[in-house]
């Protein structure tokens, strides 16, 4: 199942191997309204592939090729062709009539409901450019988690397509304000399928997941100061982890799950410190006559990236996680905040202040020019997909603080379901649940 | 029948005129006036109510107390005001606040089991992280300033919202202005 993870390029190589060819017939299909996927712009070679609609999906209570084209649309790498309906995973498929849709591959599935009131997803994937059946499926799924099923299903294609990880059965946290009321919501990687960990009065910022998906730490203005909690996602359960005086903000978790980085006043204005998971005295690891913040990990623990304006304005600077000697890592521009490291470690995102607008930017570590992804004004909070393939951020669209995703030649963006609420402070989850 | 309705019709509106000047004593009919809408803008009373007796108040006056505006004489004036505003990017607590401060800073150094937090924000434009830093910078501004006018440190804790509770939920100049800021608060 793990496969190693290759070292990706930070920008979508394409990759394609078997899929070679056959580009006509490039209609592609409507996903569910609901599923809208914006694309303000034409990826390089996207796979051209057919999500036939599940046999009997009806009877399921998601649509399920729906979520699984939208899910394959928002990433970028793919191409719907259009499939008639009546077709199952034991379907005769004639190949050469699928080639001549332009389809490099097809997927074919069912949904039936077992003795036991659970559903049985099955599906198919077809390689249409060798001819021959790719992967076959089964898995019986509770009514609650049919979304989840979905959501594996259009993982699958994509691994068994790209070679990579999918991350639609990843979930994102996210903070909604509405009327005055704050909640930190859990949804599927697609926005949907939301559920609230927190809800409070006040204030709730920088929510981060623990890397095993399981705890989400956050800052909660609940006492009328900024605390950091630490909260258990299936059950609940939270406990306070830094309650110095002053503020307590920005966690961050090292990527063995045993150790927050996060920002307190206690001694300062603003500087970073290292905090057991199970609370403890905090260590001090800056100490700089300047705001220093936002602590992100490395990927491999050994470094951690902050912001500091201890230069004048604010600028995303490394150092060891131990503590050290900072390099500044961001030059063009005065005001760079808001870090986040992909998951191979090889590139940075921020949001850089440009005028009065605020930008999501990418940037190679290893020596790159930082590029604008986004041509709104109001971005925020980008945040990685376990995959690192996709950021999600939060932008203004109509007044509303919504969430958006993007891939990171900023080519394929789609908007997260949206409620009417303003929805801020995105943080992606690991892969798995 | 037509006087039945002249009568019913005289009695209303002597039940609405009651209404209107309950209090006043005397309130020729010729000389009743003619409800002003147009408030002055500081509510103090005008118009309506100074009968011809002159001794009434509307009802409906409300006088506005302006806890953020400067100038009161009195202690009581100064400690009831509690807010410090500051200027783009800035974290220096001007001048004019002193008085302000040095009133609560004399109580704070009298009553030494008496605490209070102080708050800082910022306008909403730039990073709520970022934010939450720069409103701590500020309420720690108004914590230095404090202790040197005689307060205790452990009196006082410096704490910040960001910009997560403005005090004008508006995107302008005006707003911003206002948002900027740090407030005082028992503890």
């Amino acid at each position: 199942m793990t496969r190693p993870t290759r070292p990706a390029s930070p920008y979508p190589s394409w990759p394609r191997r078997r899929f070679v060819g056959a580009l006509a017939a490039a209609a592609a299909a409507p996903a569910a309204a609901q599923f809208r996927v914006e694309i303000t712009g034409i990826g390089g070679n996207q796979i051209p592939v057919a999500i036939a609609t599940f046999r009997d999906e009806g009877k399921s209570p998601v649509p399920v090729a729906a979520i699984v084209r939208a899910d394959l649309l928002r990433s970028g790498l793919f191409r719907m062709v259009d499939a008639p309906g009546g077709l199952d995973e034991s379907s005769r498929i004639t190949v050469a009539e699928w080639r001549g849709r332009g389809a490099d591959a097809l997927a074919v599935g069912s949904v039936s409901r077992l003795a036991d009131g659970r559903h049985d997803v099955r599906f198919k994937l077809w390689d249409l450019v060798k001819g021959e059946e790719l992967v076959g499926q089964s898995h019986a799924a509770l009514p609650a988690d049919m979304r989840l099923a979905a959501h594996r299903v259009a993982d699958s294609i994509y691994q068994n397509l790209t070679g990579e990880r999918g991350v639609f059965s990843t979930r994102i946290a996210y903070v909604t304000r509405a009327g005055g009321r704050y909640q930190l919501h859990v949804t599927d990687a697609d926005g949907e399928g939301g559920q609230i960990a927190l809800a409070s009065p006040d204030p709730i910022i920088s929510p981060a997941w623990a890397p095993n998906g399981k705890e989400l730490a956050y800052v909660s203005f609940e006492s009328q100061k900024a605390v950091v909690w630490v909260q258990d996602v299936a059950s609940g359960q939270r406990r306070m982890l830094a309650n110095f005086r002053g503020s307590n903000s920005a966690p961050a978790w090292s990527p063995d799950g045993r150790d927050l980085a996060l920002t307190l006043s206690r001694d300062a204005v603003a500087q970073l410190y290292l905090m057991s998971r199970d609370g403890g005295t905090p260590r001090r690891i800056t100490t700089s006559p300047a705001i220093d913040t936002e602590p992100v990990f490395s990927p491999d623990g050994r470094q951690i990236y902050f912001v500091s304006d201890r230069g004048g304005g604010p600028q995303v600077y490394r150092m060891p996680a131990g503590g050290g000697n900072a390099d500044r890592v961001t030059f063009s521009g005065n005001y760079n905040i808001s870090p986040a490291i992909s998951p191979d470690g090889r590139v940075l995102a921020y949001i850089t202040r440009q005028g009065s607008a605020f930008k999501v930017m990418v940037q190679e570590l290893a020596g790159g020019t930082p590029s604008a992804i986004t041509d709104t004004s109001d971005d925020e909070s980008p945040s990685f997909a376990p995959n690192g393939r996709l950021l999600v951020y939060t932008s203004r669209a109509q007044g509303r603080d919504v969430l958006m995703t993007t891939t990171l030649d900023g080519k394929i963006k789609s908007r997260l379901l949206t409620t009417g609420a303003d929805m801020r402070e995105p943080a992606w989850g690991p892969f798995g649940r | 029948m037509q006087h039945t309705r002249r009568t019913l019709s005289t009695a209303v509106l002597a039940l609405a005129l009651g209404g209107l000047f309950a209090g006043c004593s005397s309130t020729k009919l010729d000389e009743a006036p003619v409800e002003s809408r147009n408030v002055p803008a500081d509510g103090t009373a005008a118009g309506a109510g100074t009968g011809a007796g002159g001794s009434g108040t509307a009802q409906s006056n409300v006088a506005t107390v302006d806890l953020s505006k400067q100038g009161a004489g009195a202690a009581d004036g100064l400690l009831s005001q509690r807010v410090v505003y500051f200027d783009f990017d800035s974290f220096v607590v001007k001048d004019e606040y002193r008085p302000m401060l040095e009133a609560h800073a004399k109580v704070l150094s009298a009553n030494r089991s008496k605490r209070m937090m102080l708050e800082g924000h910022t306008d909403e434009r730039g990073g709520r992280e970022y934010n939450l830093a720069l409103g701590q910078k500020r309420a720690e501004a108004v914590l230095r300033s404090m202790v040197l006018l005689g307060v205790q440190d452990n009196q006082l804790e410096a704490v910040s919202f960001g910009e997560e509770k403005p005090a004008v939920p508006s995107s302008d100049e005006a707003a911003w202005a206002k948002n900027r800021r740090v407030e005082l608060k028992d503890k």
